[in-house]
């Protein structure tokens, strides 16, 4: 019991409650507009909201006798030194082999296309976890970058011809400009307008896509994009020109699963560079100040690191990684189009983020690849999944707010004698 | 342009910006107490529509009633409901969070607003629904230079309620108690909860406020535009954003002015330009607003304390 409160006072909450309760569920859970021909109908579904007032008021009428006093912290103690720390090398070895060796097992043969956009939505989430994770800005934006990079070498491949190799570093750097130009008056204020301003420049990138036919091909896109080519060979049936296919030179015919594992390996590919590109950023001097920034930006300013110029780098860099994300979507699937990047494709990434944990690359590789194979498995959870998404996002920061598997933090221990 | 056509294109900015002005009071409040952008707030207005529909649709079908019971019906029980929204949201997703990093409420606070679009969206369908027309007519319609200018009387209701609404908001918060606790709130949030005032019951009276608020406007949008479907609330949302950011965030009478602003500048933008482009003429301005005067028309600039 908390405190001297009678019994009709816990009645009387749990009525309030059980009240509140119905209002939030009967019109909207329990009253179900549909349109038929007819007109609108209603049909009312009562069994859902009932029981969840019934639960709420018995549970409000039994929550203090179960209530316990509340305990006093109790501070886990550290480990000095993580003992994974040691076999890190070997981890990371035995992973790499078995994400070379996947494709060719059958389970993971079968998954070819969910495996490479696991890696797409990986470069896009670490992308993020730079912007998101180590300085502290949320961006709701990200997909504008991605389709920055996608449009960047479509266009490119379309008008000039460029290949995909030489098309990548330009969208990175297209979409790591733009990066630049919209952090420039934003970043200056406080953090959160530029949640609010990628959002609305997600959108305005979105619409300019759809709106500017001539240029982008409107709502249908650009399509019959070049596939990338492997070490010069092509990995598409029959080579564009004088070149030669990869499968000429290996001297197999080609079957459509071979260009997907080339694709697989391009995916990963990059995806390996961006994780060793961004463990060597986050140890510099940059990505020191990008943490310290998010930990204190007073203390950092009085340290003499200038805000604005750190955040630029981290959200341009952030952006850049969308940049060449969006340039292997493009190769990969060949055409791109506005919806590809609307603001659930911002949404999926930054729930990967927060659910693998934000600052820890471990933990968002992991999430990208559950978050990207769980709709292969269960068909019926892709109608729930936004609802999950957000749901998710709103209890991990209430119970979670480090992630599933956050970063070990870098520290030195003096010895203790 | 000339002057009739002014004249039209006036009558509907003002009547759009007096939907983003309701909206933008929610935004502002709620910014000026706990400073933070509450992102799920146009999906609260979206929920205001769809529970107005949902109360036309019921009584509608039950008994035949006349149309102005059936609006002040409709209106009467989206407040009730989307106030009780508008509380749980801040209860729920936003209270156990106070004290925590900046960027964690934020988060919750668009996890939230996807929870609640999608929460629509499965519950009640993504098509979009027709709302009857159940306003019908015009207060005023006269033909000037060859040019029909006309103000159909579901523009004419939101104008008048949205200034009966801006008008109570003010005298409350200027003459009331809790008015006076929102101020102080919103001036410095620690030194009132030191001076007794109960600072987690006017931080759940800001958000049921700009609840109310929304709630109105949603149900008027309905009536007025006769079509909802559960993704109006995000455009809608960012741009009473940009209208709070215009007239000053923290400010309630700037939000009114930002609001104002804004339904005229997207529609006499959309009269030069093509309509696809509206959007971007407003998401354009914000940006600019930012870059050139981020403390917004009316508000204070913001001084960062240690």
């Amino acid at each position: 019991m908390r405190g001297e409160t009678g019994m009709h006072v816990v009645v009387k909450d749990a009525v309030i409650a059980a009240l509140v309760t119905a209002l939030l569920t009967i019109p909207l859970i329990g009253l179900r507009l549909n349109v038929e021909s007819t007109g609108l109908v209603l049909r009312t579904e009562m069994f859902w909201p009932l029981t969840a007032i019934l639960v709420v008021f018995f549970g409000r009428l039994i929550l203090p006798f179960i209530r316990r006093p509340t305990l006093p912290v109790k501070i886990p103690t550290e480990k000095i030194i993580p003992k994974i720390a040691e076999y890190r090398k070997v981890w990371l070895g035995a992973l790499l082999v078995f994400a070379v060796t996947l494709p060719f097992t059958p389970p993971g043969g079968s998954m070819l296309t969910g495996l490479t956009m696991a890696m797409i939505y990986m470069l896009l989430a670490l992308g993020l976890n730079i912007v998101v994770g180590y300085a502290g800005l949320l961006d709701l934006g990200h997909a504008a970058f991605y389709a920055i990079g996608a449009y960047t070498y479509a266009l490119l491949n379309q008008y000039y011809g460029l290949s995909f190799w030489q098309a990548l570093p330009l969208a990175g750097i297209a979409a790591g400009f733009f990066g630049i130009v919209l952090g420039f008056p934003v970043l200056r204020l406080r953090g959160d307008y530029l949640a609010i301003v990628t959002l609305g420049f997600g959108e305005i990138v979105r619409l300019l896509l759809n709106n500017w036919d001539s240029l982008t091909g409107g709502p249908d896109g650009i399509t019959n994009i070049s596939k990338p080519t492997l070490f010069g060979w092509e990995i598409t049936r029959r080579a564009r020109g004088e070149g030669e296919t990869l499968w000429q030179f290996l001297g197999v015919d080609f079957v459509n699963t071979y260009q997907l594992i080339a694709l697989y390996f391009i995916g990963l590919l990059l995806v390996v560079v961006a994780v060793i590109v961004i463990d060597r950023l986050s140890k510099m001097p940059v990505g020191r100040a990008w943490e310290a920034l998010r930990e204190d930006e007073i203390a950092c300013r009085s340290l003499g690191l200038s805000p604005t110029m750190i955040k630029l780098t981290a959200f341009s860099l952030g952006s850049m990684f969308a940049g060449f994300a969006g340039a292997f979507y493009a190769a990969y699937l060949g055409s791109v189009t506005p919806d590809s990047f609307a603001f659930i494709e911002s949404a999926i990434i930054l729930s990967i983020v927060v659910l693998g944990g934000m600052g820890s690359q471990r933990g968002v590789l992991l999430a990208a690849l559950t978050l990207t194979l769980l709709p292969e498995f269960a068909r019926d959870f892709a109608e729930y999944r936004m609802l999950i998404f957000g749901l998710v996002m709103v209890l991990m920061m209430i119970w979670r707010p480090q992630g599933l598997w956050p970063a070990s933090r870098r520290r030195v221990e003096l010895p203790t004698s | 342009m000339d002057f009739p056509q002014f004249l039209q294109q006036l009558i509907n900015g003002l009547s759009l910006g007096a939907i983003y002005a309701l909206i933008a009071i929610g935004y502002t409040m709620v910014y000026g107490i706990i400073g933070m952008i509450n992102f799920a707030h146009g999906e609260i207005y979206m929920i205001g529509a769809y529970i107005g529909l949902i109360t036309i649709t019921a009584i509608g079908t039950m008994f035949g009633c006349p149309a102005w019971l059936l609006i002040v019906s409709a209106l009467a029980m989206a407040i009730l409901v989307t106030c009780c929204y508008g509380w749980a949201v801040e209860r729920f997703a936003y209270r156990p969070l106070r004290g925590s990093p900046r960027l964690v409420p934020l988060i919750s606070a668009i996890g939230m607003s996807i929870f609640l679009q999608n929460y629509i969206a499965v519950l009640q369908t993504t098509r979009d629904l027709s709302v009857p027309e159940l306003i019908t007519g015009h207060l005023f319609s006269f033909t000037m230079d060859g040019f029909n200018v006309s103000m159909s009387n579901s523009r004419a209701l939101i104008l008048i309620v949205t200034i009966a609404l801006m008008a109570t908001v003010t005298i409350y918060i200027r003459s009331t108690r809790m008015g006076r606790a929102c101020r102080a709130c919103s001036q410095d949030i620690r030194m009132a909860g030191l001076l007794g005032i109960d600072v987690n019951k006017v931080i759940s009276f800001t958000f049921i406020v700009g609840a109310f608020l929304a709630a109105v406007g949603g149900v008027l949008i309905g009536l007025s535009i006769n079509k909802i479907n559960p993704f109006i609330g995000f455009v809608a949302g960012i741009k009473a954003f940009t209208a709070a950011v215009i007239g000053g965030i923290g400010s309630i009478p700037g939000a009114m002015l930002g609001g104002a602003l804004l339904g005229l500048i997207e529609t006499f933008a959309s009269a030069f330009l093509p309509t696809e482009y509206k959007d971007i003429v407003a998401f354009s301005l914000l940006i600019l607003i930012l870059l050139i005067r981020p403390s917004g028309l009316l508000g204070r600039p913001e001084v960062e304390k240690v």
